[in-house]
């Protein structure tokens, strides 16, 4: 285990933003720290990184005790959301910063660098100044800098948080390719369960200051451990005492079947490939989505008189008995 | 009709071509008026003052400017506003940094003590130096009639102008990118000599050319205190003054003009200084 948290606290005036935390976190995985703003997930990476300290608990780093250990000594990669870049440094001194300070010969930064540049494809743009840049650009140089130091971790904060949607999905992408490519132990913090579904080996779902749950991302999503976890890693809908996903129901016109809810069709929306229907019941609204091709063939539309049921070979995973406190909620 | 229609057309033309060097009516109009008002209030008296120093020639100018007396005023004011202007380039910082970073008891408090030195009438400064280190000093010290006391005046009156212009500077900046280069092992002192500093140059760089400008021309703060001794603590300001009461009016222009060209050659040179500041990191 790579990086081990024991009871880790951490208090910010009367607010606390990590209770009692531990968790093991792998070597050489990507892992996510996943769960809403201002659950502390922000917090806990910046503890590991030494950037805050731990009101109590421990913090060890491949096995070097860090709890009281200065950022400098630490050897994590750090990157930010908003990249923090030496905005009066060219990018190649950027990316070279990190080897100044370690007084490494000046050729052998160079190639360094160079490398660096080329893994990030930014060998064009090395005598620019990071203001040059776009935000992909510039964040993909706060990465090569962060790795230029071999860092023992890599630690990344809302990575791409302050990117737009395509780029996201490109930088993802480009994060994940490069994680098998240089297998560092990276940590990256994140507020989109798509992102950390895609990207991620190992999701840690933070919420409030606690861990909700700890897996892979199909086990996340196959087996919430709570409706937290399952409410905030996909869409979900309730279906009488049921919280499922909207993809796990189906929609039968002939009425018959057990478990079949009546109800009326009250709004149908594709969104490409897919489409939303939404299913008012006697006292509630359940929303399916359906394939273009299984909605053509049920041949429904608006107002139409239905009957919805959990799909019968969905599993023993699907769908959540939920407690009756949060029927009443929502 | 037609024309009207037509009218638009060439002055869409024409607003759009403001790009490439010429200007609407609008701006021209504004810069004009810009232009106007800064030589009414600035480069024609400027232009004036030059003119008189040389009335009597350039030989008649240059003696003004080498008259023994004269001589030691400009050595006197320049030196001081220089040394008094490096001392505030270390201590306006410091206290920006505190003002900016630290949060203590009182800091609302010196938050406005700060601007002080500046809101003050000189004179009412003056008078509080001399009170407090004059000749009756409640704290036994008495600088009067020193270059020490000309020192200090100036120092007490330029406070404000470093730590005003880097505070706001210091407020904005991205921390995280102290937090990255503390991550990337860089130590506390390094990552403000080559992350910080390079950010808020500019601003000490500005704060510096206003406190040295400030020194330069101070005349009320010192007067009392300093005894305007001819040869050790007369100050170019008191050099004019007792020039134009003998009636030396070019004299007087003389010095004035000398202390015009010494004020530009230090704006330009810590511009210089700021800008390569600012490129190497």
């Amino acid at each position: 285990m790579s990086i081990e948290i024991v009871n880790v606290t951490k208090r910010f005036g009367g607010f606390v933003a990590l209770d009692d935390v531990s968790v093991s976190i792998p070597s050489g995985q990507l892992t996510a720290l996943l769960g809403p703003s201002g659950g502390g997930k922000s917090t806990l990476l910046r503890i590991i990184a030494g950037l805050e300290h731990a009101d109590t608990g421990r913090i060890e780093i491949e096995g070097l005790e860090a709890t009281d250990l200065a950022p400098q000594k630490r050897n994590v990669g750090f990157v930010f959301q908003h990249y923090a870049a030496f905005k009066h440094l060219s990018v190649r001194r950027n990316v070279a910063f990190g080897l100044e300070i370690r007084r490494r010969p000046k050729p052998e930064i160079r190639k360094r660098v160079d490398e660096l540049l080329e893994l990030v494809h930014l060998e064009q743009f090395a005598d620019r100044l990071p203001s040059q840049l776009s935000g992909g650009q510039r964040q993909r140089m706060a990465l090569a800098r962060a790795l230029a130091v071999e860092p023992t971790v890599l630690l990344l904060d809302e990575p791409f948080g302050a990117l737009d949607a395509k780029v996201r999905k490109e930088l993802r992408d480009w994060l994940r390719r490069l994680h098998d490519e240089v297998n560092v132990t990276t940590v990256f913090v994140t507020h989109d369960q798509e992102e950390a579904l895609e990207v991620a080996d190992e999701i840690v779902v933070i919420n409030d200051g606690r861990i909700e749950q700890i897996g892979t991302p199909d086990q996340l999503y196959d087996e919430p451990a709570n409706d937290f976890v399952m409410r905030f890693l996909g869409p979900v809908t309730q279906l009488g005492e049921h919280l499922v996903r909207p993809h796990d129901l189906e929609i039968v016109t002939d009425g018959s079947g057990a478990a079949a809810v009546a109800g009326r069709v009250t709004r149908i929306v594709r969104v490409g490939f897919e489409v939303r229907v939404e299913v008012t019941t006697e006292d509630q609204v359940v929303l399916v989505t359906l394939t273009r091709a299984k909605f053509l063939s049920l041949g429904i539309e608006t107002g139409a008189t239905v009957s919805v049921r959990i799909v019968p070979s969905g599993g023993a995973g699907v769908g959540r008995q939920i407690r009756a406190a949060t029927v009443q909620t929502s | 009709m037609t024309s009207a229609t037509l009218a638009p057309a060439p002055t869409a033309l024409k607003r759009r071509r403001g790009r490439d060097g010429r200007l609407t009516r609008t701006s021209g109009l504004g810069l004009g008026i810009a232009m106007l008002w800064f030589s009414l209030l600035v480069l024609i008296p400027l232009a004036a003052v030059v003119t008189t120093a040389v009335t009597g020639g350039w030989s008649g100018f240059w003696d003004a400017v080498t008259n023994e007396q004269t001589a030691a005023a400009i050595r006197l004011t320049v030196g001081t506003a220089f040394l008094v202007t490096l001392v505030n380039i270390v201590m306006g910082t410091l206290i920006a940094w505190v003002l900016v970073r630290d949060r203590f008891f009182g800091q609302r408090a010196l938050e406005v003590l700060i601007d002080i030195p500046f809101a003050l009438p000189t004179i009412v400064a003056g008078l509080v130096l001399l009170s407090l280190y004059g000749p009756d000093s409640p704290l036994g010290v008495d600088i009067a009639n020193t270059r020490i006391a000309v020192f200090l005046a100036f120092l007490f009156v330029t406070l404000p102008f470093i730590v005003r212009t880097v505070q706001p500077v210091l407020a904005e900046l991205d921390r995280d990118a102290e937090d990255a280069a503390a991550s990337l092992g860089a130590s506390r002192l390094t990552t403000f000599r080559r992350i910080t500093l390079p950010s808020i140059a500019p601003a000490i760089a500005a704060g510096a050319a206003l406190s040295f400008a400030r020194g330069v021309s101070e005349y009320g703060s010192l007067v009392l205190l300093s005894g305007n001794l001819p040869m050790r603590t007369e100050v170019t300001s008191v050099r004019i003054l007792s020039s134009i009461e003998n009636d030396n009016l070019p004299g007087a222009a003389a010095v004035a003009t000398v202390l015009l060209a010494i004020s530009f050659v230090v704006i330009v040179a810590l511009d210089i200084i700021q800008r390569r500041v600012v490129r190497r990191g």
